[in-house]
């Protein structure tokens, strides 16, 4: 079954992105003669690193503001990282062209800049824009890495993204997270008749759209690995089920024709089959369905509540929830179902557990004496951590290099349902760097995107 | 004076609460809403529509078990009410295990109806998990009413 709800042609600047930008190394080698400008991001508190983003180089008026809005958004992400300090743009001593010639690292080592970024944006007679960027070791004078871009003028925040992805993973060792996008549900109105839509965003907060008109209610969204579709639960016609929504097309359709409540689903670690739990005569059973064949299996078969699993990136074992044990704990088992083990048990509640895609923590919601909290511990349970609290935090999600999560915040409300703000934080898996991500509404059920291929 | 006025309005509200059940035709309300025998007016202001739970409980309490007898008989009178029974829980859970529980009251209630006699085709469950509270506040009040399973003619 398909319907089309909020069909809306999709601005296609991911699709076009992929197919029209070309890159090209301008010159990158590995300068092993002096100490690496390195940080070590699994250390609990990182100093942010000084660094400096000089507006991109442009001869024109607009490959000039191009260039400006290229280096601001470079500078944000780098900044949000919580590795990264900025200097603030007036500190500048050389600017302009000179800077396209070769820096001058004195005048960058006199500002305590230990890293520089420079950058030059041109239009192609073909209507594209060409940037190209470089990081400096200012200490060095050495080049750390080089790289040009050529891709269609919308685009350039996607470029900004790429260029911070670049500098993020040649200083830190670790991929980057900045090219990505988040999906989650916009909630408004009366807390008793909440509207939520399903929405989507950069990971900055850019290029808001909502993909639902909020007819229904809708909850839960998960990004496919595959990156095109959106795994969520829709009340479409008053019957809570699971639906897969195309983000090109706006079209949604129904995971499959099952016989009771299907909710809680995430897609497989290569995207080919869905996860997800269905209730049926009020019993919770956690299901796969393969979304070639539209085989359906049965994993678990237990009275008690049995939901919200989660791959492990190799697909090899599933973390889940259940309440076996009297309360909500965490499970592992293997893809089959087999070899169900208990992995959470501290104090009070587990849930809503969200395996990293590195495969090397679980991510997970904790409840004790009235209060929840967002922490991680490793797949066999060992190293407990607790990243935040609250009234109630809820529902962490990974970003795609495992090192940063999401999650979302409920304050409490007053008598009448008023101050109870929903709103969607990051924060380092170390606990540190903890921000808002600002949304134009109240906002839940964060997910974040793999990388934009 | 101000006393007077006080108890005006007490004795106003009184009357409304009681005429609705007594409204023989069933003809509606203002809003052309059926508030006649076999209405959700009629079961809410006769029988009771709901049952409350305990915490991340989906057992049916002594007091539940009472209205539920109830419902089954007032099913048996208005033997053409179809109902669907929905599920809710307090904020003070996940979403996801929300939507199970929810799921779990529903059908506490449906189980229990069947085994009075109601016929399984006359009835449909839904959970909404903590998605529609009755009660918007964050304290024990609003979470110990927002705990509830209620039964919705169709």
């Amino acid at each position: 079954m398909t319907q089309s709800l909020f069909a809306r042609p999709f601005a296609r600047p991911f699709a076009c992105l992929f197919s029209a930008l070309v890159m090209l190394s301008v010159a990158f080698w590995h300068t092993d003669a002096h100490a690496e400008l390195t940080i070590d991001i699994t250390r609990g508190v990182v100093e942010p690193m000084p660094l400096a983003v000089t507006d991109f180089y442009g001869a024109g008026a607009s490959e000039k503001q191009f260039g400006a809005d290229i280096a601001r958004v470079v500078a944000a992400d780098l900044e949000r990282s919580g590795l990264f300090a900025p200097i603030d743009k007036k500190a500048f001593i050389q600017t302009g062209e000179s800077l396209n010639v070769l820096p001058r690292f004195g005048d960058w080592r006199i500002i305590n800049a230990q890293a520089l970024v420079q950058g030059r944006v041109e239009m192609t007679t073909d209507g594209r824009l060409r940037v190209e960027f470089r990081l400096w070791d200012v200490l060095s004078e050495k080049q750390m890495v080089g790289l040009a871009y050529f891709t269609v003028p919308n685009n350039w925040r996607r470029v900004a993204h790429i260029v911070s992805d670049a500098i993020y993973k040649r200083i830190t060792g670790e991929e980057g997270y900045f090219d990505t996008r988040i999906v989650y549900i916009a909630e408004s109105g009366s807390k008793v008749a909440r509207v939520k839509r399903l929405a989507i965003m950069d990971q900055d907060g850019e290029n808001h759209r909502f993909l639902t008109d909020g007819r229904d209610l809708v909850l839960t969204p998960r990004f496919s690995p595959t990156l095109q579709e959106i795994t969520y639960l829709s009340y479409y016609k008053g019957v809570p089920r699971v639906y897969i929504f195309n983000i090109d097309s706006g079209r949604q359709e129904a995971l499959g024709d099952f016989p009771g409540m299907t909710f809680a689903p995430r897609f497989s670690p290569d995207g080919k089959s869905v996860i997800f739990s269905m209730s049926k005569n009020g019993n919770s059973e956690i299901y796969t369905l393969d979304l070639a064949t539209r085989d359906v299996r049965q994993l678990t078969k237990h009275s008690a509540i049995d939901t919200s699993p989660s791959f492990s990136p190799d697909g090899q074992y599933i973390v889940f929830n259940s309440d076996r044990s009297g309360t909500q704990q965490l499970y592992s088992m293997n893809k089959n179902g087999g070899d169900v083990k208990r992995i959470s048990f501290g104090d009070g509640r587990y849930a809503t557990p969200v395996w990293s895609p590195r495969g090397d923590w679980i991510g997970f919601t904790r409840m004790h004496k009235g209060t929840f909290y967002i922490g991680v511990m490793r797949p066999d349970g060992s190293g407990e951590r607790l990243l935040t609290q609250g009234f109630l935090v809820e529902a962490p999600t990974w970003a795609p290099n495992g090192r940063v999560l999401m999650y979302f915040r409920q304050d409490r409300n007053d008598k009448q349902g008023k101050g109870g703000r929903t709103r969607i934080f990051s924060i380092d898996f170390t606990g540190n760097n903890e921000r808002e991500v600002v949304t134009p509404l109240d906002a839940s059920d964060p997910a974040w995107s793999p990388l934009i291929p | 004076m101000r006393f007077k006025i006080l108890s005006l309005v007490a004795v106003v509200a009184l009357v409304a609460a009681c005429a609705t059940p007594t409204t023989e035709s069933g003809s509606g309300a203002g809003d052309g809403t059926y508030t006649g025998p076999g209405s959700q007016a009629d079961l809410v202001a006769n029988v009771g529509d709901r049952v409350q739970f305990c915490f991340d409980c989906y057992d049916l309490t002594p007091e539940a078990r009472a209205t539920l007898q109830k419902q089954a008989a007032w099913m048996k009178t208005n033997s053409n009410v179809k109902v669907v029974i929905e599920g809710h829980c307090d904020e003070r859970g996940t979403r996801e295990y929300n939507l199970a529980l929810g799921h779990r009251r529903a059908n506490a209630v449906y189980d229990y109806l069947t085994s009075l006699g109601v016929s399984a085709n006359r009835m449909a469950t839904i959970s909404y998990g903590k998605e529609r509270p009755e009660n918007p506040g964050s304290d024990e009040t609003a979470w110990a009413a927002n705990r509830r399973a209620v039964t919705m003619v169709r």
